[in-house]
Parts: structure tokens; C-alpha cells; sequence
């Protein structure tokens, strides 16, 4: 099975868009051009683990963990009835899944905003209803619903694929054998789609953890995440060496992350295909 | 009783998110040209749009960049995800971890990175350094979506159809590609999202008139965001509705003649 | 068919991109490059010129100064005209990255009020030409607040918690902060600015930051929100309820001139430009659509009288004694980043 020659345009496509900005980064997190030219510093990387950075980043992890828990509650219901055989014209609703973040991302975030405002929609119907209203505008939970939002689909649609060609006569198999249907899906259905459910979460997570503009406009700016304090290094502030320190911790974190989570995987990866 | 609670969420999940498109879509018919207030119903945003060609070669360009970067992105990471497949050990956790490096590098770096490489290989920034940066942060979306159904997939499968006499090729072709088909789509819609949606990536990256629709809309933060944007996404979506259903029409006929002829 | 379908779709899109990268080549008529805000411009004032000076103009947007000086300093393309704001200009003087432009050219230079020559970016008017100036104040909602407004402490009241709206921005929010303290909003001293510091924190449980101010008081939101002036005057169009003042302890006056890069490979093109923003009707067309206060003298008698005699949106020198222009403080600015970081994180 050597099949291995198939990745090398992306190997080579990766080599120059990815490795050499990423060398960039390197070389800027540790070196500094001062008048008496190049020279190596670790100035930078140290200042990353003060405690007022470290707050920050954790502060981020925080908030990408639970939207991710979010998209995975909300969204594996959602991927099983996708890919539930009953439904007719599955393609149109998977696209129709997706339509909504092919609207601009900002104006879109607008629009929740006019909906969530105190005086905004939502609350204009409860009071019509005379039912408390709500205010969550400007807090943790209106990151979190931004970001659950904008990644749903990132979560939903791998794990859709995957569950689209289980096989279904394990899971008659299972039921045969007299397993009720909740344990049938955490002892047969769950851990097959265990495969999606990881590309699903990195696919959330990751951009979770980086991102910015959500917390900007729903967070009321009360919250400084990782990638908006990276963002004014390189604009505002003009400091590219710790900016790129920022960045190159944390992807190491996230890889770490990454990796523990694939290690716990990885037993599964025996008697399969390839 | 099952279907209709599968029926009930399946509407909740697809009223959180239609229900700002719509709220987008009303105010595109504002008066006024602030959210804040309704000032009554005018279609002038969408005489004003037609008269702005900025943003109408914006829209050109974010549709044909997303299109091209999404099909590329799909082939380049199809093939990487089957080559991803066979491998072991060492070059296997590097190539992933390569592939991780685009999700978890911050927008900012990449775009910015990215100029710098553009300008230092002396490539003039425009429509294809921009194509170029849209199908390099896309890959992962494939090939993170492409990989699972590989890994679904039983040996004997590809192995059986070699003792039927398939070149590994054909195999390939007519046994593993259908049975992945779900994961290339949804890579593909993936990473059609990302690209038509970018905008610090594609600032950095682009110049020589070559700009995108999050270009100008972020442009208009300062000032507040115009409502010609507002119609802009209610046409763009009206259409892309409309397409939907003609396709989704046309393959249902499709269907039934093909069930036809079966019987 | 789903193959017919999909085949298709790839072929359309490649020579659809084909055609994009070729379309580049375009006319073999001058060029001139122009790099702006969003929505700055009346879009048919470039229209006019391009049909005045049979030229193309090849117009591009940025979102925020320092994007713009990232990708001039980068030299990615051959920018001819910006449109930065002050600090910006000062900075990108220092480091080089401006010609010099030759008044001489620029024949409606005249109608320029004297009031906006001679800024301290640009002392002898060598490098910019004002485009659209204005200031930084506060709007109220007089439903909400019925004590008079006249300084920033209102900011800091508990009587309107939660109700505050700050910039989003560093250095605009410590600017208010550093003048109610009564100090220079281009402070370089760190007592100072430890100061401004401690305030902003002790105001964050009242105030919230955003991008989104002008929809918010517009639809009654919010009772007190720093803003830019030219915004407004559109937002008391829109609610006849607010009011701006500039608070007695002085405030921020800004400028967006027009500069011309060492990108530029036209220069003369661009001065030409740079002459016909300056011309009365096309200055008239683009301050009617903007809604910025112009620093055009003919131009500010045509427009409405009422506007004209708004303080907010024409305050008269003396009404300024106490507010300053931004300076460029980039050799301090980690500072003001890490109390901006430490507000942001409590």
C-alpha cells in the first residue's frame, strides 16, 4: 500500500506556506535587530509567562473549552438526524447547514446583537408575552452563544459523514443481542464516530481559542482573549517579538493538547485499514 | 414520537441560525441607516448597492477566490488525506501536526507571514497571493474532514477489490472515493466557509484593486456598517436559496426517472 | 448529473479565475492607486475623476491606521494617495515613508481654512492635506440624564452603571482618562499613566466597551457614550434626544489628511488628485456624504446653516483651549498596551 506520494504536493504546499511563515516566527520570537545588528533573546518568550499573560491565555482556553462542549452537545443530535436514514433530501439540508456562515461574519454578529440588545427583539417578544426578560449581552454567555453559533457546523458536518456509513447491521446486531437504544449508542454508535467527533473538536476548538472578533463585539470588550492581545502586538503596539512569543506558546499548548488527545485515540487505530 | 422530536430540534437548531440572517434581512429594508431604530420601509440601500461598483467587484472577487480556493483545497487534501492514511510512525505525526498548524496559528501571524513571504519572493500581491493564502488556511478543513471516513473504511474493502482485479487505481476510483464521498463534500462546504468569510488573512495578502466583501465591510467598522451591505446579503442569499432549490429540484427528478427505469 | 453538475462547476470556476487573473492586466490607461476607510468617500466623485483625467483608479479600503502603515511600510503595492489620521502621519513622516508634496500643484489648497494649516503633524504643510477632521465627546441621552454634561467625571458616575459606553480602543479610552486627571492625553509618564490606569479599572463595572456605540444610543441602549463628533451629528439626526458636548477638561481633536506614500510611482497623478478632493463641489459632495466636518471654508457655508453653527460638529477654536491632537507615542506604547491588557483582564 504505498500511497504515500499522494501527500506530496500538499507536503510541498505546506513547506512553503506554512514551515517558512512559520520559521519567520521563530525568528522573530528570538531574535531582535538592535544598532549593533542580530542578536538572540529570550526576552521575549519570558515576558509571555507573567502572570497577567498567563491569565489571559487561560482565560481563552476556558472559554474555547465550553464553546466546544456546546457545539458537541448541541451538535451531535443535530449530525445523527443528518444522518439519520429517514430523512429525505439530506444534501439540501446539509448545505442549507452551512448557508448562514456564507453571510458576512460581522454583519451577521450585528444582527445577534439586535436581537440580544435590552430593548433588542428577543426581549421585545418576552415582554409582549410578559415574561422576564433577558440580559446577556456584554457577558461570558454571549461569547459563548457567538462562538457556539459560528462553529456549529465546523462540529455538525464531520461527524454527520461519519455516521452516514456506519454500518448498519452492527447496530441491528446490537439491538438483536437486547441492548436498549441508549446503550446501544454509547457502546456501539459513539465510539465508531469517535473519528468525526475528534476532527469535529479540533476543527472548534482550535479557531475557538484564537479568535477575537467574537469576544470583541459580544464580549462588550470586558474580555481580553489570546488572539485579541496577539492582534494589538501587531497592530497597536508594533511588537512583532512578543507577539509572534505569544503565538509560538500557544501552539505549543494547543499541540500538547492535541496530543494527549490522539494518544488517547491511538489504540483504536489497530486492526484498521491504514 | 421519535420523528417528531427529531423534527422539533431539527427546526430549533436551524432557527438559531437563520434567525440573524432574517433580523439581517429586515433591516435591509430600513429607512434609517442605523440598527437602532426602524424608520421605515425603503429600497433605496438596493439602488445604492447597484451604483457601488466597489463592492460589486468585492462580490466578484470573494465568489470566484472561494470557489477556485475550496475546489483546489479539496483535490490537494483529498489526495493528502488517502496519502495521510498509509503512513506510520514519525512522518505521520509530523505531516498531522503540520496540518494543525494552520487551524492554531492566530489570523494575524498567517496573514501577516504570508505577506512577508510574497513580498520577499517578489509576487505581486493581488488575486493570486490572495487565492494562494485561502487555499492554504482551507486544507485542514479538508483533510480533517476527509480523514475520519478513511479511517472507516475496512482493509478488505480496498483488498477485495484488488483480488477482483482492480488496479489499485480503479480500486481507488470506484470503491474507496464513493465511500468517502460525504467527508470530500463536507470539506468542500468547509472550506468554501472559511474562504468566503476571511478577512484578516486576505487583507495581508492582497493588493493591485483586489479586494473581497470582508475587506469592505470591515473597512466600514469606523463608520458603521452601511445597509447596502445589509441588501447585498439578503440578494446574495436569495439567490444562493434559489439555487438550492433548482438543484435540489432537478436531481429529484433526476431520481425518479432513475427509479423508474429500475422498476 | 451529479457528476455533469459538478464537473461543470469546476471548468466555470477556472476560467472565471482565469479571466480574474488576466482582467488584471486591464486598460493600458494611467493608474492611480488610493488607499481609504471604508464607506469615506462619495463613490462618484472617483468616477468624475477618472472621466476628468481618463485615468483608472484603483481604489482600496483598510479598516484601522495601523493595518494601512503595515502594508505601505511592507511596500506590498504601489500606493499613491492615503488618507491616515494624525499620529499616523507623524509616524509614517519619521520613518521615511512619505513624499513631500508640492503645494504649488494643488491650486485649491486656498480654500482650506487656515485654521487646519500648520498642524503640529505638519508644521509647514509639506506632507498632508486635510480631508475631514473632528473631535472626541460625549453624547447623551437627555431622557436618561438630566444633570448637565459638561465634564468626563459623568463617566465615572454609579447613578448610570452599566449604561456608559468607552471606545474600543487604546489609546482613545486612556486619552479620557488621562484628561479628566488633567493631563495630556499624549502623556509619557508612567505615574500618569499608572494613574489612568487605576481609574479605568474602577470604571469597568459601569462601562462597557464597544465598536457598536452609534446603533446602541441610537435605539436607546445607553445613557453616556464617547464618540467621534461627525458620528454625532448622525446620531442626533437619528434621536432627536441626544446631545453632544466636548467636556471642559479638553479632548482629542483629530485629523485624516490626505498624504501621498513613497510607494507612489505617480506622484503627479496623485497631487492632481489630491487638487480635485480639495475642489469645492467634489470637497461639497464628499462632506454631504460622509456627514464629517470639512476643513473646506466655501465648502462649510454651503452646507446647512444649522449644522454649520453646531458647536459639536463646528466647535470654534476657543471652545477647543483645552484639547489636543494625538502625537505619535510609539516609543511608549508598550506601556500604554500593558494597561490597556491589565484593564482589559480584571
Amino acid at each position: 500500500m504505498k500511497r504515500k506520494f499522494l501527500t506530496t504536493p500538499y507536503m510541498l504546499w505546506m513547506l512553503i506556506f506554512t514551515i517558512i511563515p512559520l520559521i519567520l516566527v521563530f525568528y522573530f520570537s528570538f531574535f531582535e535587530s538592535g544598532p549593533d545588528g542580530i542578536k538572540f533573546t529570550t526576552e521575549y518568550i519570558e515576558r509571555v509567562f507573567e502572570p497577567i499573560y498567563l491569565k489571559v491565555i487561560f482565560r481563552s482556553f476556558a472559554l474555547a473549552v465550553i464553546s466546544t462542549i456546546f457545539c458537541l452537545v448541541l451538535g451531535y443530535p443535530m449530525a445523527m438526524i443528518l444522518a439519520s436514514r429517514e430523512l429525505k433530501r439530506r444534501d439540501f439540508l446539509i448545505v442549507l447547514f452551512v448557508v448562514p456562515m456564507w453571510m458576512n461574519f460581522l454583519a451577521r454578529t450585528y444582527a445577534w446583537m439586535t436581537l440580544l440588545e435590552n430593548n433588542g427583539i428577543i426581549n421585545q417578544i418576552l415582554m409582549a408575552l410578559s415574561l422576564p426578560t433577558i440580559s446577556i449581552l456584554y457577558t461570558d454567555k454571549a461569547v459563548i452563544l457567538g462562538m457556539v453559533y459560528n462553529f456549529l457546523p465546523f462540529m455538525v458536518l464531520p461527524i454527520y459523514s461519519v455516521l452516514s456509513k456506519i454500518d448498519r447491521s452492527i447496530i441491528e446486531a446490537a439491538e438483536d443481542l437486547g441492548a436498549n437504544p441508549l446503550r446501544t449508542f454509547f457502546k456501539v454508535i459513539f465510539p465508531l464516530s469517535l473519528p468525526g467527533v475528534l476532527s469535529g473538536i479540533i476543527m472548534v476548538f482550535m479557531p475557538a481559542v484564537t479568535t477575537f472578533v467574537i469576544s470583541r463585539l459580544l464580549g462588550g470588550g470586558q474580555y481580553m482573549l489570546i488572539g485579541n492581545l496577539i492582534e494589538q502586538q501587531f497592530l497597536t503596539t508594533g511588537d512583532w517579538g512578543f507577539g509572534s512569543s505569544l503565538s509560538l506558546i500557544l501552539m505549543l499548548i494547543l499541540l500538547l493538547t492535541m496530543g494527549i488527545m490522539s494518544k488517547t485515540d491511538k489504540d483504536r487505530e489497530g486492526g484498521r485499514f491504514f | 414520537m421519535k420523528s417528531f422530536l427529531m423534527r422539533s430540534y431539527t427546526f430549533l437548531i436551524f432557527f438559531f441560525l437563520y434567525a440573524p440572517i432574517l433580523v439581517l434581512m429586515l433591516f435591509s429594508f430600513n429607512e434609517s441607516k442605523s440598527r437602532g431604530h426602524w424608520g421605515g420601509f425603503t429600497l433605496k440601500w438596493y439602488v445604492e448597492l447597484f451604483q457601488d461598483s466597489q463592492i460589486v467587484s468585492a462580490l466578484y472577487y470573494t465568489v470566484t477566490i472561494a470557489i477556485i480556493a475550496s475546489i483546489v483545497a479539496t483535490i490537494i487534501g483529498t489526495l493528502a488525506a488517502i496519502g495521510l492514511t498509509n503512513m506510520r510512525g514519525l512522518p505521520k505525526v509530523i505531516t498531522l501536526n503540520l496540518t494543525y498548524l494552520p487551524l492554531l496559528s492566530p489570523d494575524i501571524v498567517m496573514g501577516i507571514s504570508l505577506m512577508l513571504l510574497f513580498i520577499f519572493v517578489k509576487l505581486n500581491l493581488g488575486f493570486l497571493t490572495m487565492l494562494l493564502a485561502h487555499i492554504t488556511f482551507s486544507l485542514p478543513f479538508v483533510i480533517f474532514s476527509v480523514l475520519p471516513k478513511l479511517r472507516q473504511i475496512s482493509e478488505d474493502t480496498y483488498n477485495a477489490a484488488l483480488d477482483l482485479g482492480a488496479t489499485p487505481f480503479e480500486a481507488y476510483k470506484k470503491v474507496i472515493l464513493p465511500q468517502i464521498s460525504p467527508g470530500i463534500v463536507t470539506g468542500f462546504l468547509l472550506a468554501f466557509t472559511m474562504s468566503i468569510d476571511d478577512f484578516v488573512v486576505s487583507f495581508f495578502t492582497t493588493g493591485s484593486g483586489v479586494s473581497n466583501l470582508a475587506i469592505s465591510i470591515y473597512s466600514m467598522a469606523r463608520r458603521g456598517i452601511n445597509p447596502k451591505i445589509n441588501a447585498l446579503l439578503t440578494l446574495m442569499f436569495i439567490c444562493i436559496m434559489l439555487l438550492l432549490v433548482f438543484v435540489n429540484y432537478r436531481m429529484s427528478k433526476e431520481d425518479n426517472k432513475e427509479r423508474r427505469v429500475d422498476n | 448529473m451529479k457528476k455533469r453538475v459538478v464537473r461543470s462547476l469546476v471548468i466555470g470556476a477556472l476560467l472565471v479565475g482565469l479571466l480574474g487573473i488576466v482582467g488584471c492586466g486591464g486598460s493600458g490607461k494611467e493608474k492611480l492607486y488610493v488607499y481609504n476607510w471604508g464607506d469615506y468617500i462619495d463613490e462618484s466623485v472617483i468616477k468624475e475623476f477618472e472621466k476628468e483625467y481618463d485615468v483608472d483608479v484603483i481604489y482600496e479600503l483598510f479598516a484601522t491606521n495601523e493595518e494601512m502603515y503595515l502594508k505601505i511600510k511592507a511596500g506590498t503595492a504601489k500606493y499613491d494617495v492615503a488618507i491616515p489620521s494624525d499620529y499616523m502621519i507623524t509616524k509614517m513622516l519619521n520613518e521615511d515613508l512619505l513624499h513631500k508634496i508640492d503645494l504649488n500643484n494643488i491650486p485649491n489648497y486656498a480654500g482650506i481654512d487656515d485654521r487646519f494649516k500648520n498642524l503640529s503633524f505638519d508644521p509647514n504643510n509639506e506632507f498632508s492635506v486635510p480631508y475631514m477632521w473632528g473631535t472626541v465627546g460625549i453624547i447623551y441621552n437627555k431622557t436618561m440624564v438630566q444633570e448637565p454634561v459638561d465634564s468626563w467625571d459623568i463617566l465615572w458616575d454609579d447613578k448610570y452603571a452599566k449604561q456608559i459606553l468607552m471606545l474600543d480602543s487604546q489609546r482613545d479610552s486612556i486619552a479620557v482618562a488621562l484628561k479628566k486627571l488633567g493631563y495630556s492625553l499624549n502623556s509619557r509618564s508612567e505615574k500618569e499613566l499608572e494613574e489612568a490606569k487605576e481609574l479605568l479599572i474602577k470604571q469597568k463595572p459601569l462601562a462597557y466597551v464597544g465598536d457598536e456605540v452609534k446603533d446602541k444610543m441610537i435605539g436607546n441602549e445607553a445613557a453616556l457614550a464617547v464618540v467621534w463628533s461627525g458620528d454625532a451629528v448622525y446620531m442626533k439626526r437619528e434621536n432627536p434626544d441626544l446631545e453632544y458636548v466636548i467636556p471642559k477638561e479638553g479632548s482629542n481633536i483629530w485629523y485624516d489628511s490626505m498624504v501621498i506614500p513613497k510607494t507612489s510611482q505617480n506622484k503627479e497623478l496623485a497631487e492632481k488628485f489630491i487638487d480635485f478632493m480639495c475642489r469645492e463641489d467634489i470637497a461639497y459632495k464628499n462632506a454631504d456624504y460622509i456627514g464629517y466636518s470639512t476643513p473646506h471654508r466655501e465648502v462649510m457655508e454651503m452646507l446647512p446653516q444649522e449644522l454649520v453653527s453646531d458647536p459639536a460638529y463646528y466647535p470654534a477654536e476657543g471652545d477647543l483651549a483645552n484639547s489636543e491632537v494625538f502625537i505619535d507615542l510609539t516609543d511608549v506604547l508598550s506601556i500604554y498596551d500593558r494597561i490597556w491588557t491589565e484593564v482589559k483582564s480584571q
